[in-house]
């Protein structure tokens, strides 16, 4: 005897959470189902194993239908065939979108394209993470990128609008996208011990404050067609950065800066000799940082940049969290009593973004 | 009175890619009605086209607006090549035709193709407006209303019930025609869609004439059916209960015969005095000259013989030409009509008076080619013949008038079983005759009788009975004989006072049979059926004694055909009635006690068998009031004293008594192990599983015992096939592959469900079908429904509150009873001693104690439930009308639920005529569609399980579609008639025909309704539906 057939349709769709997570891990059937059982369902429920096993078969069968409508959300919530309670549609919709931290530290920054997705075999042994399910984070990610990569406004609402995220993920999403767009480099060794979060709210400050969309109606350039005003960093305002150069180029400036910089923090802070010591290499390095944003690749390394031009000084000579926030504020504030420096608006633009993301990069 | 239909299609979206080029479509839309067709213009490049067409008008026949679907077509455009269809909507327009339904037909349907499934939406606005016509040769029957509510539908109010109607049309089915061979699998699905649309609106607009000739207004219980018998034709057959219904003014004033307990029982604790219909009718002997008759073809057995309706003796060959028989006329209104049949299952108060048993017929035919459609005389004299049978039948219980009654048919290949059913009863006649019911409710106020048993008082005469049958005196009244278990076809009675909770119960057979050609396989075939009838009796009945209770409702037996082998389903919901007599339990007997050891194994088993009893007591609460042992008497049988009794009592069925002998030592309550087929039995009734606690299941409306429901429902389909591997084709195996099939089927249900818990699986609905020579299909449908557990404990309170207070309300009225009567409902104690001395001693002089547990079961069973119905819908009216003063309180007293859904576009679905926890406020009208799905890509589709389960979501989304554009947001009664699936894997194709019917129906929820009903009610909540039904 065996079942030719077996299926199960609710005038309601029922969701099944536990085997929706199973199916979007990219477990098959007999794996989802053997997962069950050491879960304990048999003994909660006195199901036979036959039972899972169709049952399991059903969700699976519902999940893959499903599946072409969650690829353009709206659909899943116009569409007349599956009858799903709001609540339920935003759950399937949000963990479908979902993504392991893992696979995602994998891939951010990276281009999405063909290449990365042969990659994926060996994200999938590195990570453990299964192959089916990498390929449907990677093809989340591209999908969402391709949808939004040509449109004016607002990155994150855009993604809300046509994906109908939660805020936070439609948040996470235009990171990964900000950071796919513009090829951050992420997986260098040195940065392995940032996590997503950090990343993210990085590309936040910098949406905010770096891209074309920032500047609003940016009196540099009022009716260009840009048509990516929140994916792509603004050119104008990474050529200018250079004008900063003048901070450590110019030694009486850079001297000026740092005596102001060491007489408002003397006694504040508990690693001010070290402060002294590597004042000079420490601006010179943020300075710099600014100055070659305007080659594609040095922006790539922007966070390698960071990381070694800035956090490993400091971490190395054990600065303490609070003892950095002290210094970059002063550090920037400070900046403003410079008499001969005049691109002070340029100055805040960048650094206080700086400032927030190299704060959220200093820890261990 | 013709009309005009105006149509106007206002845009699509979701539209598929038909021009790969560009990755859009360039639709436009085709309107058809009769012969008209208008178009729209080509709306260009686009997958969300906005056509905002003007009005398309057709001028037409009502004829025409009742037979002929509207008929949508979207396509692409091409201006090279031809263009493609996307797909096609049709559109019943009957529920505009009559006033009180729907206005306007307008919202996002689903666009439907054979071969891709659904393609986008469309979004479409219909209206009618109808001239007035008085011409009295009109061949149309606009106006009659069509309800698939086999009660009286809720917001009105039965006048009279006039009875049967019935129809049939047939055509030539299209996919057997010669065109078939060169032209497409699409054009093929399509033009049967077409024609069967057509059939059916031809059918309904025939029974709504003969509705109108009755002068009714109204088709209640419609039940239609299609018969795909291939190459002979296309049957398409109806049949329903014709019935004048008055609109009730306002929704909280009246239900009649409302089927939603958590309504009647809970809002009246001041119960009336229940009362009887007519006395008269009940000592009225009837004598029946059927039992040589039933005899004589193949009867077999106690119960069979009710059943055994082994139709016609001429089995095999086409029914000889219909004779009209004369029947005698008797006073009684209802025997002058040629068939008192009802498809009713529920009925108003006071309808049912008392329940004979179930009434079945069966007969074999051969098809042939139907040679001229516009006369299908030759299935008409077959179904006429079956249903004289089932008269017959009928008039041997003493009974009249049939209820619950439906039919059915079973056909492979050119071998055709039909089926009829249903229940005898003896009806209250004021319902069925004109002007006598308006003062009807107050005089049965006036009549009295005890509650909730009346309708389990045998309605034959005890001297004559048409079959064996051990009557008591009824435990509730104890002033008329009951037998001592009741099979019925109805719903449980609203007022029938039962004990605990009852529980679903299947009997499933398989029987291999010869394949055969023609005369011969008809032959083989029926001479199959009566064993298979008895078999499947035999097991209901050891089912029932095992859960501890004695009576069954809604019992449904299907007989399936297929090449090799026949099934037999039987499903039924199984309760304690108060008014019959405790089960006894079963006793196991070895043939050949000699062997210790088989001594010992038979011991285990009866210990076993002991055990289950025991413990399925618990599981269904079923504590009866403690009788003592004089009445009850043994459980175990003296065959000696029995059969001398029984022959005592036969007088004018001597035939039917001899053959009961035969089954004497077999009957239900001992089962005598001889041989290992014997074993199998035993062992198979223990392998039924009970369901996981937190579940229960019934077949009916209602579960017994169970009246708190919550809001939450979920109605599903599931479908299994398995394939029989050939070797182990015996009918042991194939039992147990089918039992197993079942039982797995419901524990698959069970775990899915399992997030609802505690709920309740009603109206659970097995089809079997076998589509080919080792394949068995089960289809179930059914709706799960969640319940309070809490609130279960103080309905039974209020459950002995009420029979309290009934007993002091009697006092008043009870002129023929003692007073003492009326506690007898008292659980907890039964009868004052003095009558019990007096009821023993009756009882032992007439009939001696021990055989009444064994062979009478029958008979009480179907009195247990005459009595229930009678007082169970006396109880509900007379309480609503109690309760609707001071109803806004009751409402608010029982917790509403959370209804959360009341979000846009949600449809419910569910086979019963109800909704928990809401106010149904408006029928829009009847929803009756075919769909047929085909596909070459099986593979690509995900398999037959992909391929099924899309199709049928497909089916469920197109319902609800039709029903949100009717401005509704459920479906009642809902039922999937037909899933006819074949497969090819071979060929990597698949092919399915579903027809699903229901009532689309507006309803408010009682949370809801409360606040509105401080003013307006009626008014007030109509509109606060209407407003809450925006579509999508």
């Amino acid at each position: 005897m065996t079942s030719e057939l077996d299926i199960f349709v609710g005038n309601t769709t029922l969701i099944d959470e536990e085997v929706y997570r199973l199916w979007l891990d990219g477990y098959s059937v007999s794996d989802a189902v053997a997962l069950r059982v050491r879960a304990g369902i048999l003994e909660q429920t006195g199901a036979t194993a036959a039972v899972l096993q169709s049952d399991t078969m059903d969700h699976y069968r519902t999940f893959h239908m499903l599946e072409r409508l969650l690829h353009a959300p709206p659909k899943l919530l116009h569409q007349l065939v599956f009858q799903i309670p709001p609540s339920r549609q935003a759950l399937l919709i949000e963990r479908y979108y979902a993504f392991d931290e893992a696979f995602v530290r994998e891939v951010l920054g990276k281009k999405l394209s063909k290449g990365t997705k042969k990659d994926l075999d060996d994200i999938s042994a590195k990570t453990g993470i299964t192959l089916k399910s990498c390929r449907r984070q990677f093809d989340n990610f591209k999908r969402v990128f391709k949808v939004v990569e040509e449109m004016r406004g607002s990155l994150a609402d855009n993604i809300q609008q046509h994906f109908l995220f939660s805020d936070r993920l439609a948040r996470d999403y235009a990171a990964i996208v900000f950071f796919a767009n513009n090829r951050f480099e992420t997986a260098k060794k040195k940065l392995q011990y940032l996590s997503f979060g950090d990343f993210a709210f990085c590309a936040e400050l910098m949406i905010q404050n770096w891209t074309l969309g920032a500047v609003g109606e940016a009196p540099s350039k009022p009716d260009s067609q840009v048509d990516d005003m929140d994916m792509d960093l603004d050119k104008e305002f990474l050529q200018d950065l250079k004008e900063l150069k003048v901070l450590v180029a110019d030694k009486d400036l850079l001297d000026l800066h740092k005596s102001l910089v060491c007489t408002a923090l003397r006694g504040k802070l508990g690693v001010f000799s070290e402060m002294e010591a590597n004042f000079k290499n420490l601006s010179r390095g943020l300075v710099n940082v600014a100055a070659k944003l305007t080659h594609n690749k040095d922006v790539r390394d922007l966070f390698v940049d960071l990381v070694e031009k800035f956090v490993e000084p400091c971490r190395s000579d054990h600065w303490p969290l609070g003892d950095v926030r002290l210094f970059l504020n002063q550090y920037s504030v400070t900046v403003h009593s410079l008499d001969g420096f005049r691109h002070q608006a340029l100055w805040d633009r960048y650094m206080d973004t700086l400032r927030g993301c190299l704060l959220r990069l200093y820890h261990d | 009175m013709p009309g005009k239909l105006k149509v106007k299609i206002v845009a699509g979206r979701h539209l598929p890619v038909m021009d790969r080029a560009s990755d859009l479509t360039d639709a436009f839309v085709e309107v058809k009605f009769g012969n008209t067709t208008f178009k729209t213009d080509v709306y260009l490049k686009s997958l969300n086209p906005q056509w905002n067409s003007e009005w398309f008008k057709f001028e037409v026949d009502d004829e025409d607006l009742q037979d002929e679907p509207l008929q949508i077509t979207v396509l692409d455009h091409d201006t090279y090549s031809a263009n493609d269809a996307i797909g096609k909507v049709y559109i019943d327009i009957d529920p505009l035709l009559y006033s009180e339904a729907a206005t306007v037909i307008s919202g996002w349907f689903p666009i439907y193709d054979t071969i891709h499934g659904i393609r986008g939406e469309i979004n479409v606005v219909v209206k009618v407006d109808l001239f007035n016509d008085l011409n009295r040769f009109r061949q149309s029957s606009c106006g009659v209303k069509f309800f698939c509510t086999t009660s009286i539908p809720k917001c009105y109010r039965a006048v009279i019930i006039h009875g049967f109607v019935e129809e049939l049309v047939v055509n030539e089915d299209p996919e057997y025609q010669w065109i078939d061979r060169i032209r497409t699998p699409r054009a093929s699905n399509e033009a049967r869609q077409r024609l069967i649309s057509l059939m059916s609106g031809e059918l309904q607009r025939k029974i709504g004439l003969k509705v109108l000739e009755m002068r009714g207004n109204a088709v209640v219980g419609y039940l239609q059916c299609f018969d795909l018998e291939g190459e002979s034709g296309l049957v398409v057959r109806a049949i329903g209960t014709a019935c004048t219904l008055d609109k009730l003014s306002s929704p909280a004033a009246f239900l009649p015969a409302c089927n939603s307990p958590s309504k009647e029982m809970k809002e009246s604790p001041l119960a009336h005095p229940p009362s009887h219909g007519c006395r008269s009718t009940h000592n009225s002997p009837i004598h029946t000259a059927t039992g040589s008759r039933l005899t004589q073809n193949f009867s077999v057995s106690v119960p069979t013989l009710i059943y055994t309706g082994m139709g016609s003796g001429s089995a095999g060959k086409e029914g000889g030409p219909f004779k009209a028989l004369l029947r005698q006329q008797t006073q009684s209104a209802l025997e002058q009509r040629e068939f008192p049949f009802f498809t009713l299952t529920a009925f108003p108060p006071g309808f049912l008076v008392h329940v004979g048993g179930v009434v079945s017929a069966r007969s074999v035919k051969l098809l042939d080619r139907i040679h001229n459609p516009d006369e299908p005389e030759t299935r008409d004299a077959w179904w006429a013949e079956i249903r004289q049978e089932i008269k017959s039948h009928a008039k041997a219980l003493g009974c009249h008038a049939v209820v619950g009654y439906s039919e059915s048919t079973s056909i492979c290949e050119e071998v055709c079983i039909l089926s009829a059913s249903g229940t005898a009863a003896v009806l209250n006649p004021r319902f069925l005759q004109d002007g006598t019911v308006e003062g009807c409710l107050e005089q049965r106020i006036e009549e009295n009788l005890p509650a909730g048993c009346g309708f389990c008082h045998i309605p034959y005469d005890e001297l004559n009975m048409p079959f064996p049958a051990h009557l008591t005196y009824c435990y509730n009244c104890r002033k008329q004989k009951v037998p001592d278990v009741l099979f019925t076809t109805i719903d449980l009675p609203t007022d029938a006072t039962v004990v605990g909770k009852g529980c679903l119960i299947q009997a499933r057979l398989c029987r291999l049979k010869k394949k055969a050609q023609a005369e011969a396989n008809a032959t083989a075939i029926s001479n199959l059926l009566p064993f298979m009838e008895y078999e499947v009796h035999t097991q209901l009945m050891n089912k029932l004694k095992l859960k501890g209770m004695n009576a069954l409702f809604g019992l449904r037996i299907q007989i399936t055909v297929g090449e090799n082998m026949l099934m037999g389903l039987a499903s039924a919901t199984a309760v304690y009635l108060a008014a019959l007599p405790m089960p006894g339990g079963i006793q196991i007997a070895g043939k050949t006690p000699s062997d210790g050891s088989y001594e010992q194994h038979i011991s285990h088993m009866q210990k076993k068998i002991s055990d289950t009893i025991a413990k399925n007591k618990e599981l269904y609460e079923i504590n009866p009031p403690e009788i003592s042992e004089e009445i009850i008497g043994s459980p175990i049988p003296e065959p000696k004293q029995r059969s001398r009794l029984l022959r005592s009592q036969s007088e004018s069925s001597d035939e039917v008594t001899e053959l009961d002998l035969s089954h004497g030592k077999k009957d239900a309550f001992v089962l005598e192990i001889d041989d290992t087929d014997a074993m199998e039995d035993v062992h198979s009734l223990l392998t039924d599983v009970p369901p996981p606690s937190g579940f229960y299941s019934c077949n009916t409306e209602i579960m017994p015992g169970i009246n708190n429901w919550t809001s939450e429902i979920q109605m599903f389909t599931s479908v299994r096939v398995i394939r029989l591997s050939s070797l182990n084709l015996t009918n042991q195996a194939l039992n147990k592959n089918f039992n197993d099939l079942c039982e797995n089927l419901l524990k698959s249900l069970y775990f899915k469900l399992r997030s609802m818990i505690p709920c309740c699986l009603c109206h659970v609905n097995f089809t079997v079908s076998l589509p080919e020579d080792e394949l068995i299909q089960v289809t179930v449908t059914a709706v799960a429904i969640t319940f309070d557990k809490n609130q279960a404990l103080q309905t039974t309170k209020t459950h002995i509150e009420k029979s309290l207070q009934r007993a002091s309300t009697d006092n008043e009225e009870l002129l023929q009873f003692p007073l003492e009567l009326c506690s007898d409902s008292l659980p907890s104690h039964p009868f004052p001693p003095a009558k019990e001395h007096l009821e023993s001693a009756r009882s032992n002089s007439g009939i001696p104690a021990a055989q009444r547990d064994r062979c009478s079961s029958w008979i009480e069973l179907i009195k247990l439930k005459a009595q229930t119905i009678r007082r169970g819908s006396i109880k509900t009216t007379v309480t609503v009308e109690k309760a609707s003063p001071m109803g806004e309180g009751n409402f608010r007293n029982r917790s509403a639920p959370p209804c959360a859904n009341s979000t846009v576009g949600v449809v419910k679905m569910t086979p019963l005529s109800f909704i928990p926890g809401a106010k149904i406020t408006k029928y829009l009208g009847i929803i009756n569609m075919f769909f047929i799905r085909e596909t070459t890509s099986l593979r690509e589709e995900g398999g037959v399980s992909g391929f099924l389960h899309a199709f049928i979501a497909e089916v469920f989304a197109m319902v609800r579609a039709h029903v949100a554009a009717l401005g509704g947001n459920a479906v009642v009664s809902y039922i999937m008639k037909q899933c006819v699936f074949m497969e090819n894997p071979n060929k990597n194709q698949a092919q399915c025909l579903i027809n699903v019917s229901g009532d689309a129906v507006i309803f408010v929820r009682e949370s809801e309704l409360e606040v509105i009903s401080t003013q307006q009610p009626t008014a007030n909540c109509q509109q606060s539906c209407a407003g809450g039904e925006v579509t999508t």
